[in-house]
């Protein structure tokens, strides 16, 4: 079965939607986690210390966090891979462009694989940013992630890409969660509505969520 | 010797058609027909020519039994074929409706609509295979109209007393090809059919006086081939192209027909040309071809032309006093429901007084006015919606404010390859199936009974016949390329249409099909005359003359080439136009679609002169240009005894 | 009306192509689009030019040979076919651009002519119920509910022209090979070969190097039939499902 799955387009299509809509969990989790920025320091660095302490005493310390991290991970690579693929077999099924052109299809379909892209480095910066810390301005302190955000997010760069990033999430979830339903053959004629402005609504918030701690720090509301 | 110094030969005696009862007679040819040892199927090749209800049935079912189908069409794909554009519906003798629906009464509507020119044993096996075609389509899948209880409707159809006729909205001819396609599909997946798609038959090959292969074009690349097989069938379709404006495919043509014709095969009842009323008018002269609008419209329709003479005002300001709704007038118990041909004649003749309304004075109203203050327009737009949508597409005129304009025009040919009972024509090894050949709706069809025929031989009748061929003619020594008939054919062919491209005239293929059609439209189109018909006879061998003179073909043959795929099928209308009106005079009587103005009742309807012409005229071809011979086929009526219809 | 149009030229299936500029004039409103290449084609015989090449045969909207991208859309402006598209969506002076389909799946046969035959192909791989002529039950004897023979229909009215692959920028066949998977699969009559129906028409579908579906929507709203975008989300479930159903055989 797995075999038929990867070997078919709509297969793939299918990892793609799974993978997508695993990453769309964790994204809603991890901007309710964010928004405790706004109670101050104590609140932000506990809950962060509770994250290493899911499950316990029956998991280790980390245990579940690193569970999480791995399962991410494989969705991120499945989710890529996929759409690596898919977009190859695409580009290569309509090699000639119409000498007549016109703007096709709305702006968050178009940019789904750019998003794509700019969403994928985005990961690998804020994991080095916030996570290992390698690329962080000014002194990364283990276990002070309130510091640490306002850190990233006093700095000019900091802000653009975070914005960017956001802005495109907020676009790629908008046609992605659509489409994921569409893929798993959730859509129909009735539903069809309903699918859509979930996928705006959760599209919004989480745009709307992620930038508030930017945009605190901006105003000085987290500092 | 001139062309209509035709001799008659010896009649037709034998049609193969079994003795006895009507009703048993289909069982016992299936009876004494022998067949193919099942093993033995698949050393037999059957060429298959065109994919339509009845070639597409023919071939998928041929390689069910398990012979191995080699199968062309000139479209790019199977799905194509003509028959898809069919509206209207299927009849079958189901009686789901218990309205006294019978076999019975299917077979005696049907020879009664062909104004008693059919030949009564395959009428009334046609009317026995229609319920067995339902059934196989249900199982293939065709989405027929269902009611909520889930089983299927019905429609009365063509002024039908019954409620017969199966339909899928307005496209049943399109539902029912395609599960035609669809089993031919699967057996190409199967390996049991070679198809050559975008591959034209050109010429029939025949050796030792058996049909034994084709010689085909591929069109893509301009090459020549030959193909050979044990037996060929024809399902290629009318010549209704003839007349350049139809309701036929733009690419729909006589080649495989007449060239079969020329090598041996009969041509019988040429004449015999559905007219339908209904179509949307001519425009102009760069109009390429007609679409026919349902008939159900004149059901709710009035049809009325200005009472005067050459009256221009739009219609909403003619008052009512100054209308002539012809047909109620002429017609009072029938009104605007008269059959095809009488309503077409009747709009010809006020056209023909100058009061045809429109550009050109060619058409006349159909007007809802009545109907939509009576029903409601929302009644009227339940019922005739799309109809009245694809009359604004092409018109851009609102039939809801204004009248719907309509003329008729040539829909469907009766006439075609003669041939016998087990389809096969008087060239041994050669079939014919569908329209293509002449068989079963005498002098004119009804509404609803083209795609019963075209699947009743392609699924039924033709694949029980032909194993009484092949069975009696065992698979011999391929014929081989070598042969110098074959050598003979390809020649021809190869000669033909390098010539087409050597004239280099100044006149365009179009130009020349443009002018053969509108001779034929006006002098052997709705109503002809002896006068009219000579002059036909005398103006198209000058029109031959002068297309082989001024062709302009360019490029090669060695090429996809549409002017020349043009070119080659118009030097067959041109032949075919003769023979059509060489058929219309020497039949000097009226009936169904063939009307003789020199025989009508006193009322202008149509009158049969039985006692001379109860006959199907079989044509043999003696030369381009030459008188044929004529054959006689007489018509036995036995069950169905021939009345004078009268409609008035 | 008198109209600039620039006309995909090529040769044959190995030849470079280009647009070709040509003017025509006399147009009537009332002419369709074909009507009016007829009109070019006329001229360019008189002048001893090769006419433009273009699949085109019952012009009744119906056969779904015609197959002209016009000014950037498939089947052009309206929703409709092109032979069945007016000259009165047009105005004089206007310039339009007429190319092929393009689809690596279509290669170009010759102008505006290419070939789509992975259709039938895609057809062959289980477009179709196994019902051998004459061992057809009676047609009443499995009553189908109305709304599955409407679902039916609704998807049996594609004509194959094949503008949802010219339309999808990746130049997919999701909804032609959807509508067909829909039509059968609904009908009690098409319900023994439902899985595999659906895994070799989409396995079939792939081979032939049509791309995938990234749901644009182009599809559907080039569909001169109506076949709706929903459709593919169907085939995707229909999928799901007999992946499942054989994994568990």
């Amino acid at each position: 079965m797995a075999r038929t799955v990867w070997d078919s387009s709509v297969g793939k299509k299918t990892v793609m939607a799974v993978s997508g809509l695993i990453m769309l969990l964790y994204l809603v989790v991890h901007m309710i986690g964010n928004l405790k920025i706004f109670f101050g320091p104590g609140e932000f660095n506990d809950y962060a210390h509770w994250l290493r302490t899911i499950g316990e005493p029956f998991m280790h310390y980390e245990w579940t966090l690193w569970l999480i991290r791995v399962v991410l991970v494989a969705a991120v690579v499945a989710h890529a891979t996929s759409a690596y693929q898919l977009s190859r077999r695409d580009i290569k099924a309509r090699p000639s462009k119409y000498v007549h052109k016109k703007p096709r299809a709305d702006y968050a379909t178009r940019t789904m694989r750019w998003g794509g892209i700019i969403l994928g480095l985005f990961i690998v910066w804020h994991i080095l940013d916030l996570t290992t810390g390698t690329v962080h301005p000014g002194g990364f302190q283990e276990g002070h992630p309130y510091q640490n955000v306002v850190d990233t997010f006093s700095t000019w760069y900091g802000n653009v890409v975070y914005i960017v990033a956001m802005l495109a999430l907020g676009l790629h979830i908008q046609h992605g969660f659509w489409s994921a339903a569409q893929t798993l053959g959730a859509g129909s004629r009735t539903r069809d509505r309903a699918l859509k402005t979930t996928a705006n609504v959760l599209a919004l918030l989480l745009t709307v969520g992620f930038l508030a701690v930017p945009v605190g720090v901006m105003t000085g509301v987290v500092s | 010797m001139t062309y209509t110094d035709y001799e008659t030969g010896e009649p037709v005696l034998d049609t193969k058609a079994p003795s006895g009862p009507v009703n048993e007679r289909w069982d016992k040819r299936r009876f004494e027909a022998k067949l193919v040892n099942p093993a033995n199927r698949r050393k037999h090749t059957v060429i298959v020519v065109g994919t339509g209800l009845a070639g597409g049935a023919a071939g998928a079912t041929l390689a069910e039994q398990g012979y191995h189908v080699v199968q062309f069409c000139y479209q790019d794909s199977p799905r194509r074929a003509h028959s898809i554009a069919a509206q209207g519906g299927i009849n079958a003798a189901k009686n789901y409706r218990n309205d006294g629906d019978s076999v019975h009464r299917l077979f005696y509507d049907t020879v009664k609509g062909g104004d008693f020119r059919a030949r009564e044993s395959n009428v009334h096996r046609l009317a026995q295979i229609s319920v067995e075609i339902i059934d196989q389509c249900v199982a293939q899948g065709v989405p027929f109209a269902r009611e909520y209880g889930g089983l299927l409707d019905t429609r009365s159809f063509g002024g039908v007393q019954v409620s017969r006729t199966f339909y899928a909205r307005g496209q049943t001819g399109q539902q029912l090809l395609l599960g035609a396609y669809q089993a031919l599909s699967r057996q190409i997946a199967a390996g049991n059919v070679e198809m050559h798609p975008r591959t034209e038959m050109l010429d029939l090959i025949v050796i030792d006086g058996r049909a034994r292969g084709i010689v085909a074009r591929d069109l893509i690349t301009g090459r020549i081939d030959t193909y050979f097989a044990d037996a060929v069938v024809l399902a290629s379709g009318g010549y209704g192209n003839v007349f350049y404006l139809s309701t036929n495919a733009m690419n729909s043509n006589a080649t495989a027909i007449w060239r079969a014709h020329r090598r041996g095969a009969y041509f019988a009842n040429p004449c015999f040309t559905q007219i339908h009323p209904t179509c949307i008018p001519r425009t102009g002269d760069h109009q390429s071809k007609l679409t026919l609008m349902s008939e159900s419209l004149r059901n709710d329709g009035r049809i009325w032309v200005p009472k005067a003479k050459g009256d221009t005002r739009p219609a909403s300001r003619i008052p009512e006093d100054e209308r002539d709704y012809y047909l109620e007038r002429i017609y009072p118990s029938f009104g605007n429901l008269v059959p095809r041909d009488i309503a077409s004649r009747a709009a010809k003749n006020v056209c023909d007084e100058g009061r045809g309304v429109g550009p050109g004075g060619q058409g006349v109203y159909l007007d809802f006015a009545d109907a939509i203050q009576r029903m409601g327009r929302g009644a009227v737009e339940a019922k005739y919606g799309n109809l009245f949508d694809m009359y604004q597409r092409i018109t851009d005129e609102d039939p809801y404010e204004v009248p719907m304009r309509i003329y008729p025009a040539v829909h469907y040919t009766m006439g075609g390859l003669w041939v016998d009972y087990d389809l096969q024509t008087t060239v041994p090894g050669l079939f014919a199936i569908g329209e293509a050949n002449f068989s079963d709706h005498g002098a004119n069809r009804l509404g609803a009974s083209a795609l019963m025929q075209g699947l009743a031989d392609g699924y039924f009748v033709l694949p029980a016949t032909i194993n009484d061929y092949l069975a009696r003619n065992p698979h011999q020594e391929s014929a081989t390329a070598g042969h110098p008939a074959v050598q003979e054919v390809l020649a021809e062919t190869e000669d033909r249409l390098n010539l087409l491209l050597s004239v280099d005239g100044d006149r365009t293929p179009d130009s020349f099909h443009r002018e053969v059609g509108e001779l034929m439209w006006e002098f052997c189109g709705m109503a002809r005359t002896d006068a009219g018909l000579r002059k036909a006879l005398e103006r198209i061998p000058q029109i031959r003359e002068e297309f082989w003179r001024r062709i302009k073909v360019p490029g090669t043959g060695e090429e996809f080439n549409q002017s020349l795929e043009k070119a080659n099928r118009i030097v067959d209308y041109l032949e075919l136009a003769e023979l059509m009106c060489l058929d219309a005079l020497h039949r000097s009587e009226s009936c169904g679609g063939h009307f003789r103005e020199e025989s009508q009742t006193p009322d202008g309807e149509a009158a049969r002169r039985d006692d001379e012409f109860t006959y199907a005229a079989a044509w043999e071809f003696t030369g381009t240009g030459r008188a044929p011979a004529l054959h006689k086929e007489d018509l036995v009526f036995e069950y169905v005894h021939p009345t004078q219809r009268s409609y008035a | 009306m008198k109209l600039t149009l620039r006309v995909w030229r090529q040769q044959n299936a190995d030849a470079e192509g280009a647009m070709s500029t040509y003017e025509v004039d006399g147009i009537s409103s009332d002419m369709s689009f074909l009507e009016m290449l007829d009109t070019l084609n006329e001229e360019l015989i008189l002048k001893g030019e090769d006419p433009v090449a273009f699949d085109h045969d019952c012009r009744e909207g119906i056969c779904g040979a015609c197959s002209l991208v016009i000014n950037g859309d498939a089947h052009g402006p309206e929703r409709t076919t092109t032979c069945q598209l007016h000259m009165r969506s047009f105005k004089d002076g206007d310039t339009i651009d007429i190319e092929p389909w393009r689809a690596s799946a279509f290669p170009v046969i010759k102008d505006l002519v290419v070939d789509r035959t992975a259709f039938d192909r895609i057809i062959q791989a289980g477009g179709y119920i196994t019902a051998p002529t004459g061992a057809a039950p009676e047609a009443h004897a499995t009553p189908v509910p109305k709304p599955d023979a409407d679902f039916a229909f609704e998807h049996a009215e594609c004509i194959g022209c094949g503008a949802c692959v010219a339309a999808c920028p990746n130049g997919a066949a999701m909804l032609f090979t959807s509508a067909k998977i829909n039509h059968l699969n609904v009908l009690p009559q098409g319900a023994p070969e439902r899985e595999t129906r659906v895994l070799d028409m989409v396995a079939q579908m792939d081979d032939e190097g049509f791309g995938g579906c990234t749901l644009t929507g182009e599809c559907a709203t080039a569909c001169p039939k109506g076949i709706p975008l929903v459709s593919i989300t169907s085939m995707n479930k229909e999928w799901l499902r007999a992946t499942r159903k054989v994994a568990r055989r």
